[in-house]
């Protein structure tokens, strides 16, 4: 970088790197593209495929994506899916961030114990059906709750705060326990609002989690009313025939591939169009992880 | 940071009335650390307690505590069982082609980005590449079948077009682990290659002065200078990876695998919930899943020793 080039042995350097690039570029492009492009293609332009349907069809359509805007159960799944993203981001901050501030207390007596008794279940995982007896067992089954509780402390979250409670001024903290202020009021007006990036940071990672996590709905939710986007995506992609998952006659203007396609590209969407602004954190929260104490 | 005017105020004595209102001092820390302390006692300690079914026959009428004890006979049931072989085979397989592959790859890319001349290439390549580790492996599955499937998948568009006819990739044994493998490239390359894009950044911008004064070409300085500077990185990475050889992606194989793949396409994870969840076979399912959870526990503590002591880091 901002290295001069000399020989012509660095220009053949420099022009393999930049060429290596673009490929990996076209690589990451193209698969989205190809979604994209099935999505707007109408059964019209079927008939010439052009080179594979990579580019774009003489005659657009948007019919699926009307149609699936418009359709209940895609609004529904929205829904839940912001609900779940709204409790999951909420109760995660709200159990985190003081687990990582009481950890962040360089001089806390057990300190070092509370350090391994958070560490030891994420060495240990006993596997499926132990968590699974105790979600079910909470009566937690069909609850939007069942897909929120669980995942509401990640340990690495955790470390990611800690690590950087731990690099805010001591004497901060300290000026105002000499005032006499008590832990919860340092906290909340000394710490927290210094802490805005990584509030942001670690919200946006429990975000992400709740907006994506399928598994858990697979699990624990059964009622078709309470499933999130990601259910309905599934559903979508893997009835052979659309009739097998919705009712023909509300789907009938596009085709299957198109709809398959839509909802793919409609699902993304909203990670795509939010992840470039927010990149930066993600990175800095990744390589501030390590779970050291 | 400086020692805190509590400690120095009441340094933590030998006896335990002075440690305990040396405690008591920090009594609205603990307050805070209730709630949490509760969460993990609940959601990550209890499943601890619920294992013991694997060394019980369990009925969800006796309850954990009460069902009979069976000694190891579930252990024996799974280790007798023919599934054994090809679930560790295909877990270990799938675990150590994604590492074989998406180590190096990362290490390209994070050198590519480190090398280009082109800012803005950079910065359009990095999101891109990014990106898809974003997307859950529901969406990734529908860019798949955009690619891969029969119907309308792109490269069946081009074997149609060229002759060859239509393959269905995800529903054949042959092609099925490739499709896992360079899926799993596609999705988490660009997130591997942060951690090496950063150990990069860390090398000292003297070393390539110096080279070139020497008259060492681009070349040359990647070979003794940059790659060098990222081996502890490298090294660390492998390791851990290796640490978790038995976690192969269970969110991917559970939405991309079907009934026509499952020799290939089962791993211990997916039998596990098929046994458990599917078949309501709790004990045998917590007792592979105990098995599991122990070899993983055991590579971990071994690989992160290892990590620390060749290369000073490690993931704890």
């Amino acid at each position: 970088m901002g290295r001069m080039r000399k020989s012509p042995g660095d220009a053949v350097f420099q022009f393999v790197v930049d060429n290596y690039l673009v490929l990996v570029l076209l690589v990451m492009v193209i698969p989205i593209w190809r979604v994209f492009m099935l999505s707007v293609t109408p059964q019209v332009d079927l008939a010439d495929r052009t080179f594979g349907m990579l580019v774009p069809p003489s005659k657009w359509s948007l019919a699926a994506y009307r149609q699936f805007l418009t359709h209940p159960s895609f609004l529904i799944a929205t829904w839940n899916s912001v609900l779940i993203l709204a409790m999951g981001v909420g109760l995660g901050l709200f159990l985190t961030v003081p687990l990582a501030y009481v950890l962040s207390i360089r001089n806390l007596p057990g300190r070092k114990l509370l350090h391994t008794f958070i560490l030891i279940p994420f060495l240990f995982n006993p596997g499926l059906i132990p968590s699974y007896l105790v979600v079910t067992g909470l009566g937690l089954y069909d609850r939007l709750l069942a897909v929120v509780i669980p995942g509401a402390i990640n340990v690495y979250n955790v470390f990611v705060m800690k690590n950087f409670f731990e690099g805010l001024p001591e004497e901060l903290k300290e000026a105002a326990r000499i005032d006499g202020a008590g832990e919860l009021y340092i906290l909340f007006k000394v710490v927290l609002p210094l802490s805005k990036p990584i509030l942001l940071t670690v919200g946006l990672f429990y975000g992400v989690h709740y907006w994506n996590d399928f598994f858990n709905a697979i699990l624990y939710l059964g009622d078709a009313r309470l499933q999130p986007l990601p259910i309905l995506l599934r559903n979508i992609l893997q009835a052979a025939n659309f009739n097998d998952y919705v009712d023909i006659n509300v789907f009938s203007e596009a085709r299957m591939e198109s709809l398959k396609a839509a909802s793919v590209f409609l699902a993304s969407l909203p990670m795509i169009l939010v992840y470039p602004w927010i990149q930066r954190y993600f990175t800095k929260g990744t390589l501030s992880g390590g779970l050291k104490g | 940071m400086g020692r805190s005017r509590i400690e120095s105020s009441t340094p933590p004595g030998r006896t335990l009335t002075r440690r305990l209102s040396h405690a008591w001092k920090f009594r609205g820390m603990y307050g805070m650390a209730i709630l949490p302390v509760a969460f993990f006692l609940v959601i990550r300690y209890l499943p601890l307690w619920n294992a013991q079914i694997a060394f019980k026959d369990f009925s969800p009428l006796d309850g954990v505590w009460g069902s009979p004890w069976n000694g190891f006979s579930n252990f024996a049931a799974f280790f007798r069982s023919p599934y054994l072989v090809p679930l560790i085979r295909n877990t270990v397989l799938y675990s150590l082609a994604k590492l074989a592959l998406g180590v190096p790859a990362a290490i390209l890319l994070a050198l590519g980005l480190y090398e280009t001349g082109h800012r803005m290439l950079r910065r359009v390549v990095q999101t891109l590449a990014y990106l898809p580790h974003f997307l859950s492996w529901i969406i990734l599955h529908g860019i798949l079948l955009g690619l891969f499937s029969a119907s309308e998948g792109l490269f069946n568009e081009i074997n149609r077009a060229s002759g060859i006819g239509t393959i269905n990739y995800m529903g054949d044994p042959a092609t099925f682990p490739f499709i896992v493998v360079f899926s799993d490239l596609w999705k988490e390359m660009g997130w591997g290659a942060i951690v090496f894009l950063a150990a990069l950044m860390g090398i000292d911008p003297a070393l390539f002065e110096s080279a070139q004064v020497e008259g060492a070409s681009r070349l040359q300085q990647v070979r003794y200078i940059t790659l060098p500077g990222i081996l502890d990185v490298i090294v660390v990475v492998v390791l851990l990876r290796i640490g978790t050889i038995l976690d192969a992606g269970f969110h991917q194989l559970f939405v991309l695998y079907s009934v026509p793949v499952l020799d290939v396409g089962d791993i211990i994870d997916t039998w596990v919930y098929r046994q458990g969840i599917l078949n309501a076979d709790y004990s045998i399912a917590t007792a592979v899943g105990l098995f599991k959870g122990l070899i993983g526990l055991s590579f971990l503590l071994v690989f992160n020793r290892l990590a620390k002591r060749i290369a000073g880091s490690g993931l704890y």
